[in-house]
């Protein structure tokens, strides 16, 4: 009985004893400020396109962080986006309901724009120019193709087009299990 | 048996000893004939892509340039034969994509006329290293090893970085090529003086000509020039055929011991290594004014009717070039552009050769399918750790590859990687090392992109959140001061308009 | 079109022929076994092959996957080096047990080759050690040819195997005797120094070069494990650093123990010869798969081996610590790999 009481009074010691150490720990090596907004604003795409929601993705980040919102909203970030933003938050990784969308960009179909500027205030990322009663256009090059542009316009003159693949943003893919199928892909020459 | 008793003595062994396959080291470099039309990709270098000088419908002659380099980091185009631009736009290119560029589509007249505007500089030794640099760089000229740097970046002289000495590659480590094997041979004089040229431009003292030990004609024919013209300061090197012992870092090791730091230059250490056929082009360009309009190309492999060695002009279709060889109907086998341990798998036989071509090679099914099987999972044998000539861990790098541990994949060094393919050709699971590591540089460099893009997208939007924020601000203190005016009952001033446009 | 990266060209090396050339080496190892132990060897070997290759026949259709990888050599391999480990004397059901354990516990549920962290023939033969330690250590005596124990007679074998000793109206101990580690580790702890001990034990301690004493089946022959670890190290199937490594240091430590006290601890060539150290450390701990991939592991690895299996037999309760050397020194291969990364071309070593 005697051994009992002696490893309860010692475990509990111990515990009291890491409590305060913890306790200590905690005050001298706090944190400050909550960076994980940032940190969650760092993997978003920053195509600003509001289909997670939220409108941008600072929000979105900030919903995120505050547990306010799943993890799988971003659809132009894809799988990856997904992944990192889980395993920053330490949950379950949720899949994507929307399938990977090609990257697309917004085109103007200029000879009917009508130069009502509307499109110039909706572009989040300022990727159109153009003056009242002039046409407008699109820098294809800084695009997020997030299709906030698309209903303002009142003569629905702009179209998505998926981005055209260049050959210096090329890049090889993952190796398939498709090399057996070599002597397949002779064949099918051969018919065609 | 004997050769793996040897390595246990050596503890570290890189690179390997393919089976050679130089079936054309003793064909003779045949002139090509004229094709009726050429295709110039506008990009047949490192770097940026060159801007059309010529429109459709000009008429250009042999050596012409057609194309100038946009940046500094590029080569210019030349035509390869007189003739007239029929075409200027997409087409097949030998990348392993199968994607297609600009291109100049010349029609050739069959004059096949000079464009003798460029100078010979027959004096070159008495001309500033300046001068000749020029020429060089007027003349298109790239790495004809197969890196197609633009070779008049690599002939800059750096005055905290004087060249000791220069390092002229004639390995050529690669199985079936022997493109730059018989230029040694017939065009010995020529690179040994192409050589010197090179000595004048970067005031090097010393050269060294490496030579692999299966190509003793080749280092008969520089020794003979060496000891008849008395250069003392040219030193002919015999090595080991092993593989990748062309490659530039693996060489400078194997030669001076030293090894480049990573992230830095040949130069750094003062050194620069050049190819054989690089430099007779470079005795070309200066000697006899000629650009870079042709090179040497390997044709052969185990499907190839008729191997050979062949001059052929830049811009040939490969098909063209194939049937020249026999090979008309490439159905029955597989391409590949360059040598079989880098080269790439042809998409497109009408896609034209380019600087870089140094060889053609066409495989049987069989071949391709006896080197391309089904991955089964690593052992880790270690194999690929001991012939890695950059000392990496290919397995436990291809592994973190495959599972997308990009962050990781830094650590293990996945860009000191050359790609030379050692690792998978010992590989008795037959796993694809190099294209894993392919695809990590790949998608590394789509996420390093996408980031980039995601920074300048993030700071254009909160930049025109500003500016809504600061137009409101204006026009609130506007209505206030309207305001505070029509109480005071003063002369109303138009409020100012908030300048459109980026803050 | 299928994208196909280069190399267009294979040296042609394959999983296959590396387990096939670990296979014709033990040739050496097996026919001795046989020499030895006549068709009781032979019935171990069979059975032992025969049941891993079901087992992972087993595995693949269950996990629905192709069953290409059942030849590949593996198995079979795995198979002969169970069998080689285990005591003459092992009925059959254990024989099974074995191969399966390994096979399926100790290879497949991690995914099948290249993925098990510990040797499966090890893990095996160690969890029969645990589970069995009465049979795993009934050593028969070699060559018996007496009328009602002739090992070469196929019934009397048989009889043995599938039956047991019951079955021939003998007792164990009459016809078993002690292995050179155990009849050294017994004598000393009966107070008995290690010289007497060796001028007592049945045969004459070099005798286990050869191979004429008691043990495992396949680990009694120094001699003939050596020759197949030689050609191995010869065909480049592995590398010196693992056995090297191993051997030396088990040399080494013993040598320095038993010049200070050669009355507690046996001279070098007694461990290097004794029990089950040449087939672990040319054919266990060489396995690629749960050995390190660099050659600096390698070493660290060889010389890991070689401390915990001296430290065993000179101190802890097993008169053999090779194969539990091994396998905790498996359980280090991935740190080892991580820290022994070599310098990287052009760069400070990290």
């Amino acid at each position: 009985m005697q051994n009992l009481f002696t490893a309860m009074l010692s475990f509990s010691l111990f515990a009291l004893i890491s409590g305060i150490l913890l306790a200590i720990a905690t005050r001298f090596f706090k944190v400050e400020g909550d960076p994980i907004v940032e940190k969650i604003d760092a993997l978003l795409p920053q195509t600003q396109c509001g289909q997670c929601g939220f409108p941008g993705c600072k929000p979105y980040a900030t919903a995120v962080a505050e547990e306010r919102a799943e993890v799988n909203h971003c659809i132009p970030g894809g799988e990856r986006t997904m992944l990192a933003i889980a395993d920053l938050m330490g949950v379950e990784p949720k899949e994507i309901e929307e399938g990977p969308t090609a990257p697309m960009v917004a085109f103007i179909r200029e000879d009917e724009c009508i130069g009502c500027t509307l499109c110039i205030k909706s572009c989040p990322v300022d990727a159109i120019v153009g003056a009242p009663k002039q046409y407008h256009t699109i820098i294809a090059k800084d695009c997020t193709g997030c299709t906030l542009c698309l209903e303002p316009c009142p003569v629905d003159c702009i179209d998505m087009l998926i981005k055209p693949e260049l050959l210096e943003h090329w890049a090889w893919p993952l190796p398939g299990s498709n090399r057996a199928e070599l002597g397949h892909e002779r064949k099918e020459q051969h018919h065609a | 048996m004997l050769k793996s008793l040897r390595s246990l003595f050596q503890p570290k062994v890189t690179g390997i000893y393919p089976e050679k396959h130089k079936l054309t080291a003793t064909a003779a470099i045949a002139e090509a004939p004229l094709s009726s039309h050429y295709i110039l990709p506008l990009k047949q270098h490192i770097g940026e892509i060159c801007t059309p000088l010529v429109r459709v419908g000009d008429r250009v002659l042999k050596g012409q340039k057609i194309a100038k380099s946009q940046g500094y980091l590029s080569a210019a185009i030349h035509a390869p034969t007189s003739g007239i631009i029929t075409k200027i736009g997409e087409h097949a290119i030998t990348h392993p994509s199968g994607l297609s560029m600009e291109s100049i589509f010349i029609e050739a007249d069959g004059n096949d006329q000079w464009d003798t505007t460029l100078a010979t500089l027959q004096d070159w030794k008495q001309l500033e290293p300046s001068i000749l640099r020029e020429r060089v760089r007027l003349s298109g000229i790239a790495g004809l090893g197969g890196a197609v740097f633009p070779t008049f970046i690599k002939l800059l002289q750096d005055k905290n970085h004087p060249i000791e000495s220069v390092i002229l590659n004639g390995a050529e480590c690669e199985p079936y090529l022997t493109n730059d094997h018989r230029l040694m041979v017939e065009h010995s004089e020529e690179i040994v003086l192409g050589l010197q040229m090179i000595l004048h431009m970067v005031k090097a003292n010393t050269a060294i000509i490496a030579i692999e030990d299966n190509k003793p004609d080749a280092i008969a024919c520089f020794q003979r020039i060496i000891t008849a013209q008395e250069l003392h300061h040219i030193e002919v090197k015999s090595l080991p055929s092993s593989y990748p012992q062309g490659s530039e870092k693996q060489l400078i090791e194997f030669l001076t011991k030293k090894q480049v730091p990573a992230g830095k230059l040949p130069l750094h250490i003062g050194l620069i290594c050049q190819n054989v056929g690089t430099t007779k082009a470079i005795h070309d360009a200066i000697l006899w004014g000629k650009p870079l309009i042709e090179r040497v190309v390997t044709v052969s492999g185990d499907a190839m009717p008729n191997p050979g060695n062949m001059r052929v002009r830049l811009g040939t279709p490969i098909d063209q070039l194939l049937a020249w060889h026999g090979l008309e109907n490439m159905d029955g086998c597989h391409l590949i552009h360059g040598g079989p341990m880098m080269g790439e798998r042809l998409g497109h036989a009408h896609a034209p050769v380019v600087k870089a071509t140094n060889a053609v090679l066409a495989f049987l099914p069989q071949t391709m399918m006896a080197a391309h099987k089904e991955e089964s999972p690593c052992i880790r044998c270690g194999d690929c750790s001991q012939v890695c000539p950059a000392s990496l861990t290919p397995n436990l790098l291809a592994d973190l590859c495959r599972q997308d541990q990009f962050e990781k994949v830094a650590d293990y060094h996945l860009f000191d990687c050359i790609e030379c393919g050692c690792c998978s050709y010992v590989c008795p699971s037959h796993i694809p090392l190099v294209h894993y590591f392919r695809y990590g540089k790949g998608q590394l460099a789509t996420i390093k992109r996408e980031k980039a893009f995601a920074d300048e997208s993030r700071q254009r939007s909160s930049a025109k959140e500003a500016r809504i924020q600061r137009e409101k601000e204006a026009k609130e203190a506007a209505a206030a001061k309207r305001k505070q005016a029509r109480a005071a009952t003063a002369p109303v001033t138009p409020p100012t308009q908030p300048t459109e446009g980026q803050s | 079109m299928i994208l196909l990266s280069s190399p267009h060209i294979h040296g042609g090396n394959s999983i296959r022929k590396v387990m096939f050339s670990v296979i014709l080496s033990l040739i050496p190892a097996t026919l001795f076994s046989v020499y030895l132990f006549g068709w009781l060897s032979f019935l171990i070997i069979v059975s032992c092959m025969g049941a891993a290759l079901v087992s992972e026949w087993g595995c693949l259709r269950l996990m629905k996957r192709p069953i290409a990888p059942m030849f590949d050599g593996s198995a079979a391999l795995t198979g002969l080096l169970i069998a080689l480990t285990l005591p003459a004397l092992t009925p059959w059901w254990m024989t099974i047990l074995a191969a399966m354990f390994a096979i399926i516990l100790s290879k497949q549920i991690y995914g099948g080759l290249g993925y098990n962290p510990f040797n499966p023939a090890l893990s095996a033969r160690v969890i029969l050690l645990i589970s069995f330690p009465l049979q795993m250590t009934s050593w028969i005596t070699p060559m018996s040819v007496d009328h009602l124990l002739n090992l070469y007679d196929f019934s009397i074998a048989s009889q043995l195997f599938f039956f047991g000793v019951q079955s021939l109206n003998t007792s164990l101990d009459a016809i078993t005797m002690a292995t050179p580690l155990g009849h050294v580790k017994t004598a000393l702890s009966q107070g008995i120094s290690v010289p007497d001990a060796l001028a007592h034990y049945p045969y004459h301690w070099l005798d286990a070069f050869i191979g004429n004493e008691g043990g495992s089946i396949g680990e009694s022959s120094a001699l003939a494990l050596l020759l197949g670890g030689l050609f191995l190290l010869g065909k480049g199937v592995i590398r010196w650093q693992i056995p090297c490594s191993f051997l030396i240091t088990v040399a080494l430590l013993s040598l320095i123990s038993s010049l200070i006290a050669p009355n507690q601890f046996a001279p070098p060539l007694f461990h290097l010869m004794a029990g089950g150290l040449m087939l672990c450390a040319f054919f266990m701990a060489t396995d690629p798969v749960s050995s390190p991939v660099t050659h600096k592991g390698q070493l660290i690895f060889g010389i890991g081996c070689g401390l915990i299996t001296w430290s065993i037999r000179n101190f802890g309760g097993y008169p053999e610590g090779a194969m539990f050397a091994v396998m905790l020194m498996n359980c280090a291969v991935p740190l080892i790999d991580h820290y022994t990364r070599p310098r990287v071309y052009g760069r400070a070593a990290s």
